[in-house]
């Protein structure tokens, strides 16, 4: 199966299709997308997949959800940074509380 | 930019945050870094299982038994001083965070204590439900976050220790989101990074354990020890796909139901018979060789049963637990699920004497990043209790060593070169880990790991420096700095392993099945 996973990278939107199987998440697929298509993709995310981490949040369609327990769908998703942070770049925000930052 | 400590302590897990309280309350100003963030990455956020440790509130109970149970599991192995530290320090820390309200389950008004394979008696502690890795993780950071002499400072990746005549004088590091270069002065460094189990293609702990610590250690000049032990945890979790969920969830099921494994003709393999007794060498080993056989399970491992459970006793043994399942489609009363041995935890690391000092003056390490406590076999439940112990006795120790100093600034970062990137990082990643897991599994001979060593080296030489980061974020620079460090360790791992011509708990040689006296000596590496 395939997902089109259209991805907020500052001002535009990227395309990238996605090969899965069913019960793949979309964290799958961006780690896929970054080893196969492209390095540059910056998203964030710590423990993969127990989610214990709580990193990897971000808006799938719409809504803010952690990537790593989001199901991949067929057809089109579209990811985007979190709406009420600050984006550091791509998919990542600024998500650390503010006493834990350099400054 | 410079940043400045008393004490520096590079990781903030269960031995991290324990070390920077510590510190900070034997008196020193400490600077706590992550390169995630704080308190959230690493290993013991995952731990979903339980600690080990000899408080005597179930039965009767003294640490020199718990010591006893850790040599043996050990396999011959263990550093007994280090071993001794862990079993006779845990009770005092693990009352500690009960102190500090880590919620320990109770029953009867005592801590209630489970028998996990290897002890002779019920000694281990939990958090309901499956929570006892974030509820260690969320008190330390609650408390280190109340502690004003702690500064914290998060995604900021140290690459590089500084060294000034023959000691550590604190560490180069990259901050994560804006690419700026830090340099870090301190008097004491403590390495509480975790461990490797990144090396591997299945594995059961965060992104942030590519090895990071022992690269450091061992570029700067300490030495490693018993690297060629990699713990597989036998029973992690194989399909169906289960998302949201640590992948080692199945250990405290079988602590409370027992359940049992079984091969493809739904007989057990193992001298079981329901019970959660079998070590996790012997476990892991029995499940291969029945894969090997063909009678594994259609994913290629074994299956899981709890179906002589009832959905009552199910609930009320893991409550919101079976929710999460039946949100992925398994119902335990009707199927077996599949399982199969993963990377989980290492028991070599950075030698240390018992006050955590490395062979490098200043220099510290504590938790997983440490090697010898465990042997060649880790007993489960020491993971937590060797991260808190450690972690306590390294923070003393280098605050105390700290008093003593003054302060050296590291001598200037230089780049070898500007980034060229010739590479894709996160590809030669995800390769190294599909070669390690092929041929340095649990299950190892010559011709395989001498396939892997070659594949390794080829990585050498794109390897060597790290170029210069770009500004702003920079996700390939950092999956190369991750690829240099887990090269260089992987080479550590697959050298030990060749060079061990016996099997002995965790490492198992297909070539060399005998166990031999000979043997009973560690394989150390330096730079």
């Amino acid at each position: 199966m395939k997902a089109r996973l259209k991805i907020r990278r500052g001002g535009a939107y990227e395309r990238f299709e996605v090969p899965f199987e069913p019960g793949q998440t979309v964290l799958d697929g961006l780690r896929w997308i970054r080893a196969q298509r492209d390095p540059s993709l910056a998203i964030r995310f710590s423990c993969i997949n127990a989610n214990a981490c709580k990193e990897c949040m971000m808006r799938v369609d719409g809504k803010t959800v952690y990537a790593c327990t989001t199901r991949l769908a067929e057809g089109e998703m579209t990811l985007e940074p979190l709406p009420n942070k600050k984006l550091v770049k791509d998919l990542v925000t600024e998500i650390a509380p503010p006493d834990e930052r350099l400054k | 930019m410079r940043l400045q400590a008393d004490v520096l302590v590079v990781g903030s897990g269960a031995a991290g945050m324990y070390a920077a309280i510590a510190a900070a309350r034997a008196g020193a100003e400490v600077l706590l870094v992550d390169r995630s963030l704080i308190g959230r990455g690493g290993a013991t956020v995952m731990a979903q299982m339980t600690v080990a440790v000899a408080v005597g509130e179930e039965e009767p109970d003294h640490w020199e038994h718990h010591l006893a149970d850790t040599l043996k599991a050990g396999r011959g192995l263990c550093d007994p001083a280090l071993s001794q530290l862990l079993c006779e320090e845990g009770p005092a820390c693990i009352r500690e965070m009960d102190a500090w309200g880590v919620g320990w389950a109770r029953r009867d008004g005592h801590l209630a204590q489970v028998h996990a394979p290897g002890h002779d008696r019920k000694r281990c502690v939990y958090v309901d439900f499956l929570n006892t890795g974030p509820a260690v993780s969320k008190t330390l950071r609650a408390r280190v976050q109340r502690i004003g002499e702690i500064r914290r400072v998060g995604e900021l990746l140290v690459h590089e220790l500084a060294v000034r005549d023959g000691g550590c004088v604190g560490a180069h590091a990259m901050h994560v989101s804006s690419g700026e270069s830090i340099s870090i002065a301190a008097k004491a460094t403590i390495l509480a990074t975790g461990g490797l189990t990144r090396l591997y293609a299945r594995n059961s702990a965060s992104v942030n354990m590519g090895g990071d610590g022992y690269a450091l250690a061992l570029r700067a000049g300490a030495e490693l020890v018993d690297m060629e032990f990699v713990q597989f945890f036998p029973i992690g979790h194989l399909a169906p796909r289960l998302v949201g969920m640590d992948p080692i969830m199945w250990d405290p099921f079988r602590y409370k139901l027992g359940g049992r494994l079984l091969n493809s003709e739904m007989k057990e393999f193992l001298p079981e018979a329901g019970r959660y007794v079998s070590a996790r060498d012997v476990a892991t080993s029995g499940i291969l060789k029945e894969v090997a056989a063909s009678r594994g399970s259609p994913h290629g491992g074994v299956w899981l049963s709890f179906q002589h459970c009832s959905e009552a006793v199910l609930r009320e043994a893991f409550g919101p637990v079976i929710e999460r399942l039946a949100a992925n489609g398994i119902d335990l009363t009707r199927q077996p699920v599949e399982v199969a041995p993963i990377a989980h935890y290492h028991m070599g690391g950075v030698r240390v004497d018992r006050d955590m000092q490395t062979g490098l003056p200043q220099l510290f390490a504590a938790g997983e990043a440490v090697g010898g406590a465990n042997g060649a076999n880790r007993l489960s439940g020491n993971a937590i209790t060797e991260a808190v112990a450690f972690g306590r006795r390294a923070g003393e120790r280098a605050a105390a060593l700290a008093a003593r100093m003054s302060l050296v600034s590291p001598k200037p970062h230089s780049w070898a070169r500007p980034w060229e990137g010739k590479i894709n990082p996160a590809a030669e990643i995800v390769r190294l880990q599909a070669v390690m897991n092929e041929h340095v599994g649990p299950l190892r001979a010559r011709n395989g790991l001498e396939r892997a060593l070659s594949s390794i080296t080829d990585l050498a030489p794109v390897c060597a420096e790290l170029e210069a980061p770009r500004a702003g974020l920079d996700p390939e620079w950092v999956d190369m700095q991750d690829l240099r460090n887990m090269r260089l360790v992987a080479e550590c791992v697959i050298r030990a392993a060749l060079e061990r011509t016996e099997s002995r708990g965790a490492h198992q040689r297909e070539d060399f099945p005998e166990t031999s006296e000979a043997w009973q000596r560690h394989l150390t590496h330096r730079a």
